[in-house]
């Protein structure tokens, strides 16, 4: 009896949070009933519960979008940067980390305190001078300028590392009995029983380097090489002012990492927790 | 002999392993970071046909007697001294609502936490509409609401009364799914016995979250404050989108300022001179923060 009645107060509770969070989530609600919606409506609409309720859907602002700009070519440049950034991090931080975590070689310790003191710089720090290194390099306007910069991150290094210091030593000096080398021993026993560090970083680092402006803004020329935030910049101060697909670019621009954090958002949740215990 | 070339083998693969990201982070991380204080003690700008000199500090003095950067030193300070209290209050509300008895806690969790994953950009953009001038727009209509017609609609962000404390609403609203998750976590990890022995003890709400909730949550708190405190800081990407410093320098930030003059200007010496002010002052402000709270604890 107790049970019943505390399994309906469970839920009633249950429902009073989940309302909370809807009303949290109006300002998202709002843009993305407004992608669905005729732009007149999106205005005219926008103060009341219809905000968030696209009552005569329809999808011509994705349509005008695509036409209005180069949003395509946008994509395809977001899309192809965090490739090599998500990539290219898993491997050059994973072995790093891993060689700090396992691996005696001189002047290891100094440079893991130098790796880990990076962490306290943030980019904006560094944001002026790296443009004026770029600019010397004439790296401007290039899809490298916007990838190679950000592949190692000493985040990335410290979440590898902790790991592969709680790793079982076991499996890896049952590799070496058997005659396998460092190398062999990392790529086939280390790393297939690493998928939570893996996972974790690649999510963070999307998540974290996805919404990236300033660098591409600073970097980029024209539309050839520009990423989708920076795009959306400049659409929404582009004539005439249309919020339907404004808010329809946004919901375009969003879509992938909200994919991403639905489906894997426990990862990201370690990943942040990872950091939060060491501070 | 054999224990030694595996030594060998084992200091070449440690070495090479270890490079291409240590070599990535002193190149695109140390260096420009070094460059930073160097370049802030020069005349340079890019484009300009003059040679660049060694000017010593003038940079500095320029930069921290310009009535425009220290205005927007004071507007950092202002927007951090709102955001922090304000979104770490609300993340720990949330959290503490989470941390009981709840169907499906996992979705609820994410829900409050997907606005952390989007782009600044898109946020800022979304918000912009919200905060349209005039009785239509959504701000003003729903304070209307509830002040039943009280409410004499304003332009939020160009008044120069209203533009930071937008920029603190959409950043809070932005931001507080992220303390939330930590703060949560840290809840999960205080031992549910101790909330039992606070019952039995006839400790009620208040004094159990104040005895029991609060100093299991000490070292999670001051590391939230801390992030918190810098994230606030790095306050950017909604300034060069909704006001571009505006209206009448009440939204500038340092990091605004600092691009403005490397980037708009080409007056890298200058943007660098103020870069360097911003970090000291966050490393400074971080310290305090950390001091502090781990005092009051």
């Amino acid at each position: 009896m107790n049970g019943g009645s505390g399994r309906v107060r469970v839920a009633l509770y249950t429902t009073l949070v989940a309302a909370c969070a809807l009303v949290y989530l109006g300002p998202a609600l709002f843009m993305a009933a407004g992608a669905l919606k005729d732009d007149a409506r999106v205005l005219a609409e926008a103060a009341g519960w219809a905000a968030v309720w696209p009552a005569h859907s329809t999808l011509s602002n994705f349509a005008d979008v695509f036409a209005r700009v180069p949003f395509g070519r946008y994509l395809a440049n977001s899309l192809w940067i965090h490739l090599w950034i998500v990539t290219g991090g898993l491997v050059v931080n994973a072995l790093a980390g891993y060689a700090f975590a396992r691996l005696r070689f001189p002047g290891r310790h100094l440079l893991f305190a130098v790796v880990m003191g990076l962490l306290v710089v943030p980019f904006e720090a560094i944001a002026v001078p790296l443009y004026f290194q770029m600019t010397r390099l004439g790296l401007r306007d290039t899809y490298v300028v916007q990838i190679v910069p950000f592949v190692a991150q000493a985040f990335s290094v410290y979440l590898f590392y902790s790991f592969f210091l709680a790793f079982p030593r076991e499996l890896e000096e049952a590799a070496r009995v058997d005659g396998a080398g460092v190398w062999r021993t990392f790529l086939r026993v280390v790393v297939p029983n690493a998928l939570t560090p893996f996972a974790t970083v690649a999510v963070v680092t999307l998540i974290l380097q996805w919404g990236s402006f300033l660098w591409p803004l600073m970097v980029t020329v024209g539309p050839g090489v520009r990423p989708l935030p920076v795009g959306l910049a400049d659409f929404h101060t582009l004539p005439p002012l249309r919020w339907g697909d404004i808010f329809a670019y946004c919901l375009m621009t969003a879509a992938p990492v909200l994919a991403v954090v639905l489906v894997l958002q426990r990862w990201f949740v370690k990943g942040v927790l990872e950091g939060g215990v060491k501070g | 002999m054999t224990g030694n070339s595996a030594e060998t083998a084992e200091t070449r693969a440690g070495l090479l392993m270890a490079a291409p990201a240590v070599a990535g982070l002193l190149a695109f991380v140390l260096v420009p970071f070094g460059l930073a204080f160097g370049l802030a003690l020069t005349d340079l700008r890019l484009g300009s046909p003059l040679p660049t000199r060694f000017v010593g500090v003038d940079p500095f003095v320029r930069v921290l007697t310009d009535p425009v950067f220290l205005r927007a030193l004071l507007n950092n300070a202002v927007f951090a001294a709102v955001v922090v209290p304000v979104q770490t209050g609300l993340a720990l509300l949330v959290a503490l609502a989470l941390d009981r008895p709840l169907y499906a806690m996992p979705v609820l969790r994410t829900l409050f936490f997907l606005p952390v994953v989007l782009p600044f950009v898109v946020v800022a953009v979304v918000w912009e509409l919200i905060f349209a001038p005039g009785p239509a727009g959504p701000a003003n209509a729903l304070l209307g609401l509830v002040t039943l017609g009280g409410w004499a609609p304003v332009d939020w962000l160009h008044d120069t009364r209203y533009a930071l404390g937008a920029m603190a609403v959409l950043s809070v609203w932005q931001g507080v799914g992220l303390q939330m998750v930590i703060l949560l976590a840290g809840l999960q990890a205080i031992p549910r016995a101790l909330y039992e022995a606070a019952r039995i003890d006839g400790a009620g709400p208040f004094s159990t979250f104040l005895h029991v909730t609060l100093p299991g949550l000490r070292n999670v708190l001051v590391f939230v404050v801390t992030v918190t405190t810098i994230l606030a800081f790095r306050l950017f990407d909604q300034v060069r989108i909704l006001t571009q410093g505006g209206p009448e320098d009440a939204t500038t930030t340092a990091l605004y300022e600092a691009v403005a003059a490397a980037f708009d200007r080409q007056q890298v010496a200058v943007g660098s001179a103020m870069t360097v002010v911003w970090f000291v002052l966050v490393l400074a402000v971080t310290a305090v923060v950390r001091r502090m709270a781990r005092g009051r604890a």
